[in-house]
């Protein structure tokens, strides 16, 4: 019912028809060595204490629209990991540059 | 927790967008809100995930699965017999 | 596709890594092992969940009342992993999982999601047209079957137990849990008899 009075966030994507021109890719790689890893870092971190599920995803949310559809899968989990520990003061902008 | 609603009962997902009032972090996917479906069972308490995601202390909150209609989501797509079946918390949920 | 990653992307990646091990927030060592442990999951758990379920009623029973306790009793470590939920097949059912909202997946039984999983076209088709997508993929579904979509979106993660196909009376566990691939797993397939 969304589809004419609201307008859902950029995420909630279900039944959206923006996305039905393209058939669904059967695209079978596994994830290359960069997505491994940040795929493994973001499991210790929660492991840890560090962040939630929930935190991560509402991170990659928060992704200006633009942006988050041009970055690949696992560059939005990136994003969303960097933006929790620089909120949570775990690392500064000092020392990601 | 006592679970408000028992399998089988008609339930009606509030229609309310709350990512229109500002930053959230809701599990309640568009194309069901104001929409009338069953409890098929109930899955046990979770944390509030959209405390959770701001690490707000979160309260458990009992989770459902919901049967809906296919069809009578998305007519001009959907087949007779096919349903949807959806994870939806408590308080997201009121009496059909 | 799943376009590799750009070199900024890694380049971000070891400043952040770089910066949690000074701190000594994380080590190495422990991302290296998480990444194994990661590796280590695949469809083969899944598949042989289903497969002993088709030939042990009490097996069965048990998956689906508590797929965590069929993961566990598989050796999967399940602790701190979401609850499992094992949703059952018949010859007038057919269950079939996406995440609409991100991309939840039951990975302690089946690994890592697959792109097309992730991708948007898939989370946005199949809860509009899920005979469209199953059809596209070589296996259309009965008028007379109820399809049902499950969009996985919290605190449970979900696989499929199909219906043991016809002509498979005398298989053996490991010959069954061979017709069990991720798709099936996922529900967006059907199980083939070889032909």
């Amino acid at each position: 019912m969304s589809d004419t009075e609201h307008t859902p966030a950029m995420h909630d994507i279900g039944g959206i028809q923006r996305f039905h021109c393209t058939p669904v890719e059967r695209d079978e790689a596994p994830p290359d060595a960069f997505g491994k890893r940040v795929d493994a870092l973001r499991q210790v971190l929660a492991r840890k204490g560090y962040m939630t599920v929930d935190e991560l995803r509402r991170g990659i949310e928060s992704i200006p629209e633009p942006e988050y559809f041009a970055l690949t899968y696992y560059e939005r989990w990136l994003r969303s990991i960097e933006l929790l520990m620089l909120e949570k003061g775990v690392v500064t902008p000092e020392e990601l540059t | 927790m006592t679970a408000r609603f028992a399998p089988g009962s008609r339930v009606l997902v509030k229609n309310d967008w709350p990512e229109e009032r500002g930053p959230c972090h809701i599990r309640t996917p568009h194309y069901l809100r104001g929409r009338a479906g069953q409890v098929e069972r109930v899955l046990g308490a979770f944390r509030n995930p959209e405390d959770l995601a701001f690490a707000r202390p979160a309260e458990t909150r009992v989770l459902y699965h919901v049967v809906f209609d296919q069809p009578g989501i998305f007519p001009a797509d959907g087949k007779a017999p096919d349903k949807l079946l959806v994870e939806i918390f408590e308080h997201w949920l009121e009496a059909a | 596709m799943s376009n590799p990653a750009r070199a900024e992307s890694v380049e971000q990646l070891d400043r952040l890594v770089a910066a949690l091990l000074a701190k000594g927030v994380v080590t190495e060592a422990e991302i290296a092992e998480q990444q194994a442990s990661t590796d280590r999951a695949s469809p083969e758990i899944g598949a042989r969940i289903v497969a002993r379920a088709w030939l042990d009623p009490a097996w069965r029973a048990m998956v689906l009342r508590n797929g965590t306790e069929g993961a566990e009793a598989l050796g999967v470590s399940m602790a701190g992993a979401p609850p499992l939920g094992v949703l059952e097949d018949t010859a007038k059912r057919h269950h079939l999982i996406v995440c609409t909202l991100c991309s939840c997946y039951p990975r302690a039984v089946l690994g890592y999601p697959p792109h097309w999983y992730k991708s948007f076209s898939y989370r946005s088709r199949v809860v509009r047209e899920p005979r469209a997508v199953m059809a596209e993929w070589g296996s259309p579904v009965a008028d007379d079957i109820e399809l049902r979509v499950v969009d996985s979106t919290a605190d449970y993660r979900w696989m499929v137990l199909p219906v043991r196909p016809a002509g498979t009376d005398d298989w053996t566990e490991d010959q069954l849990a061979a017709l069990v691939t991720r798709d099936v797993l996922v529900g967006v397939a059907l199980p083939k008899l070889p032909a």
